[in-house]
């Protein structure tokens, strides 16, 4: 099996989707130990990104991953925009000039998106950021040996789950320092949700 | 001869333009832009706006960019990547004071190497 652009539309389509439905309950989770406004900031953001893609014929999964890396940077204000932009775009340079994607490409193009996030926030694991979800999904992605879509949705649910329980050291909800534990991480969240939206795509084939 | 150029980034439109007219009025001889909100001019910071700010400035005496809060760090520093200028130095200080003391040292003529150490020694 391979990644195809389709596949990446139908993607980032369904990432939005989520975002959008459940752009309250992002707000309210970031109300409790963060700024407030991750919902707000997603949902600008992926609504841009949809509005960019929409419409355009796109030969590479590179290219779709580009353009919403790039308008996630331009668009969503907040330091989410910045790191999933990274994100995106460290997978668009992974998988730059593929028509269509195998598996070990499409698990370095996760593997670098990693790498980005962690550099760009100056973050690593445990701090109850979205790394919390994106490196443990993405091990076991490096563990498995072909696309498999509920290990992705399962990790993901999971690692989200467990960042209830971490004391902030990083970002807003570090200022907390014990009353951040019992919160679940809004950005890890949303990766869950892009990750969720990963898995039905897988699902759903090319 | 052109002064080392100097960028404003803050979470907010009024903020980064604020400090802009502070720098133009009370130092006066200074290349300064501000790139301050989203697009839109809400609460937030933009790549676009941030990258044409250092466009609009930069010239081969280099160029300081000054940030507020930790999001305009990062979309700063995909800004200066992206743009692959040489001489571009995100400053570590606070936005109006640096920015002040960065202002007042370029309109002097100083060099961008010498613009950092000043900063880095009072910050």
């Amino acid at each position: 099996m391979t990644f195809t652009a389709e596949q990446a539309l139908n993607w980032i389509s369904k990432s939005n989707e989520k975002i959008q439905d459940n752009k309250d309950y992002l707000s309210e989770l970031d109300q409790a130990i963060g700024d407030g406004d991750h919902g707000i900031n997603m949902a600008r953001g992926f609504d841009e990104v949809v509005k960019k893609l929409d419409g355009n014929d796109y030969g590479q999964v590179a290219d779709v991953l580009k353009d919403a890396a790039m308008t996630l940077m331009s668009k969503v204000g907040g330091a989410s925009g910045p790191l999933f932009g990274t994100a995106f775009l460290k997978m668009s340079m992974a998988v730059k000039g593929e028509e269509t994607v195998a598996y070990d490409a499409f698990v370095k193009g996760f593997e670098d998106a990693v790498a980005g996030i962690k550099q760009r926030g100056k973050a690593e694991e445990g701090e109850k950021t979205m790394v919390d979800v994106w490196s443990p999904v993405v091990e076991r992605m490096k563990d498995a040996d072909d696309f498999d879509a509920s290990v992705i949705r399962d990790n993901a649910q999971s690692s989200m789950e467990a960042t209830k329980d971490i004391v902030a050291t990083k970002g807003r909800a570090a200022y907390l320092k014990e009353r951040s534990k019992g919160h679940l991480d809004p950005g890890s969240v949303s990766s869950y949700y892009i990750f969720e939206a990963l898995a039905e795509s897988l699902a759903e084939g090319a | 001869m052109a002064t080392v150029g100097i960028v404003i980034i803050s979470h907010s439109e009024k903020v980064a333009g604020g400090v802009k007219d502070i720098l133009e009025q009370a130092v006066g001889q200074v290349t300064v832009e501000a790139a301050g909100g989203t697009e839109d001019g809400e609460i937030g910071t933009s790549l676009e706006k941030i990258q044409g700010a250092i466009e609009n400035v930069h010239s081969a005496q280099g160029t300081v960019v000054f940030y507020d809060l930790g999001s305009a760090k990062m979309n700063a520093e995909i800004a200066i990547e992206m743009l692959e200028l040489d001489n571009v130095h995100l400053a570590e200080a606070p936005v109006l004071e640096g920015a002040y003391l960065a202002a007042v040292e370029a309109s002097m003529g100083r060099s961008l190497d010498e613009i950092v150490s000043a900063l880095e020694k009072e910050y």
